[in-house]
């Protein structure tokens, strides 16, 4: 009998911020190895959301479980892959640098460092400028070099904060050619977008709205219980009761 | 109209920012209470000890304005004198008075020899008329003011600068979201903060080292017992700036806000590096 095993957990988690409710009881399941999409508009909680999954952050009510255990914790996070909002990267460093410092706090070094470094900004496509200054990247290569940093110690799952914000499409879809790649060796990737085309993408997606989970479903199921053609009006379906 | 409207933003723009506000009216009145109070307080009372003073000679001064002690052996009242217990003591010698001064605060030096020249000259029948012999424990009549308010300014550069640049870095950790990258490994909150202590540690000790031997050896700093020692205490001071620079740099969100906790972290230092007599300082406050 094959098992789908759950990946995360998350369980009726509440955060307030001062007055502010910002998640509202939560409930999600992700199981190993499918790409899901939170999608919402920004404001919704979805950085807020995936920062306790990262085990940046505590919620007010409820527990998050990741991998089966109760996150935050430090063994977990040496088993996710987080890549925030922000590019999170020193700019008076070259990138290798950068790579090298995060790489020795995951623990890599020696020769196992030295080929992550390399296969990681293979994955990226960022091979020939390894030596630059970040501060000379453009903003494409500093997220493509956020992402491989996310990638260094071969995360089982990855969680990535809106990686394509403010990427033009043509590296949009090759960062997402990186993702599958990624996801066919059995990575389970959490991905927030306000970009319907690129929810289409995921295996499943959730709903966020103003803290709550309004729907979960594939693209299609959402479509189809809604009877919408496309996710903005599976969006609007659900948003407008 | 569009002077008018620039001039409303910035007033806008000021009174939002409670910080700014705060410290706009709250700074200027920290500093001048701290100012009135080292400045405006009691004159400093010299210390003073007699060692072996004939009775008949202490009767007939006028010891007011002054702190006496009196001592049976000399050596005694060095020690205290050592201890910085007393800021000077006389010795009868031969009928000819001799004071030795601790000598290591240039103010506190004037303020003995005033003394003693106020009081004891028109006694000079009992002395022979001769002048009174000055030595120094420390120092000698040829400090300059270099040498005293140089030390205070080394330390006080090392401080304000590492409280600076380590404040800054930290937020820039936290602007550029490495920060919360950091975070998201698995470094524990003390390894970071403990890497920060050494790798500023480690910068603060050559930065220190260059910027004390040039105003000792280059500068020629009046300088009485070991290199090191002074090292080891800027080291200290330095790491005492790093930690309250990342403490204080957590209520900062931004570069200028940091900039703005130097009235109120780093100046009222100034007063507590012992430029300024803690002893004249008001009743109250001691």
């Amino acid at each position: 009998m094959y098992i789908v095993e759950t990946c995360v957990s998350v369980q009726d988690v509440s955060k307030v911020f001062g007055e502010q409710k910002v998640l509202n009881k939560i409930s999600l399941e992700i199981v190993n190895g499918e790409i899901f999409g939170l999608l919402g508009p920004s404001g919704a909680g979805k950085s807020t959301l995936v920062k306790q999954l990262a085990g940046l952050d505590n919620p007010t009510i409820g527990d998050n479980y990741v991998f089966q255990q109760k996150m935050p914790d430090l063994n977990l996070m040496k088993r996710i892959g987080y890549m925030a909002q922000a590019d999170g990267l020193y700019e008076e460093l070259s990138a290798r640098e950068n790579l090298e410092f995060f790489a020795k706090l995951y623990g890599l070094r020696g020769k196992r460092q030295f080929e992550r470094i390399k296969e990681v900004m293979e994955v990226v496509a960022l091979s020939d400028h390894v030596h630059k200054l970040v501060s000379n990247y453009s903003g494409g290569m500093k997220r493509r070099l956020s992402l491989a940093i996310a990638l260094l110690h071969e995360p089982e799952m990855l969680i990535l904060d809106e990686p394509t914000v403010g990427i033009d499409p043509v590296l949009r879809k090759s960062i997402w050619e990186a993702f599958y790649q990624l996801n066919k060796q059995g990575t389970t990737i959490l991905v927030t977008t306000h970009v319907m085309d690129e929810a289409e993408k995921c295996d499943r997606l959730g709903l966020l709205r103003d803290g709550s989970l309004i729907a979960v479903g594939t693209p299609e199921e959402l479509k189809g219980k809604s009877g919408s053609v496309s996710l903005e009006e599976v969006f609007l379906a659900y948003g407008g009761v | 109209m569009r002077i008018l409207a620039l001039a409303k933003r910035i007033l806008q723009q000021l009174v939002r920012d409670k910080r700014t506000m705060a410290l706009l009216i709250f700074a200027p009145i920290l500093v001048l209470t701290m100012l009135h109070l080292v400045f405006n307080g009691d004159n400093y009372l010299p210390k003073i000890g007699f060692v072996e003073f004939p009775e008949a000679v202490t009767e007939q001064m006028d010891l007011s304005e002054v702190e006496i002690k009196t001592y049976e052996k000399g050596e005694i009242a060095k020690e205290e004198l050592n201890a910085r217990k007393i800021d000077a003591y006389l010795v009868f010698d031969q009928n000819s008075p001799s004071i030795i001064l601790e000598g290591s605060d240039p103010s506190v030096n004037s303020a003995v020899i005033k003394w003693l020249q106020t009081k004891l000259t028109p006694m000079q029948g009992i002395a022979g008329g001769e002048e009174i012999d000055i030595h120094y424990l420390h120092g000698s009549s040829e400090m300059s003011s270099f040498d005293y308010f140089g030390p205070v300014l080394l330390g006080f550069f090392v401080f304000f600068f590492v409280f600076i640049i380590a404040g800054v870095s930290f937020i820039r950790e936290r602007t550029t979201g490495t920060l919360e990258r950091l975070l998201s490994t698995p470094i524990r909150k003390w390894e970071i903060v403990i890497g920060y202590v050494l790798g500023f540690g480690l910068f603060t000790m050559v930065q220190s080292t260059i910027i004390a031997w040039y105003a000792i050896y280059v500068l020629g700093m009046l300088m009485e017992g070991a290199f090191w020692h002074v090292l080891v205490i800027i080291l200290f001071l330095a790491f005492t700036a790093l930690t309250l620079g990342i403490l204080i740099s957590s209520f900062a969100q931004n570069e200028l806000q940091m900039i703005q906790f130097i009235p109120i972290v780093v100046i009222p230092q100034i007063f507590f590096s012992g430029l300024f007599h803690l002893e004249t300082i008001s009743e109250w406050v001691s």
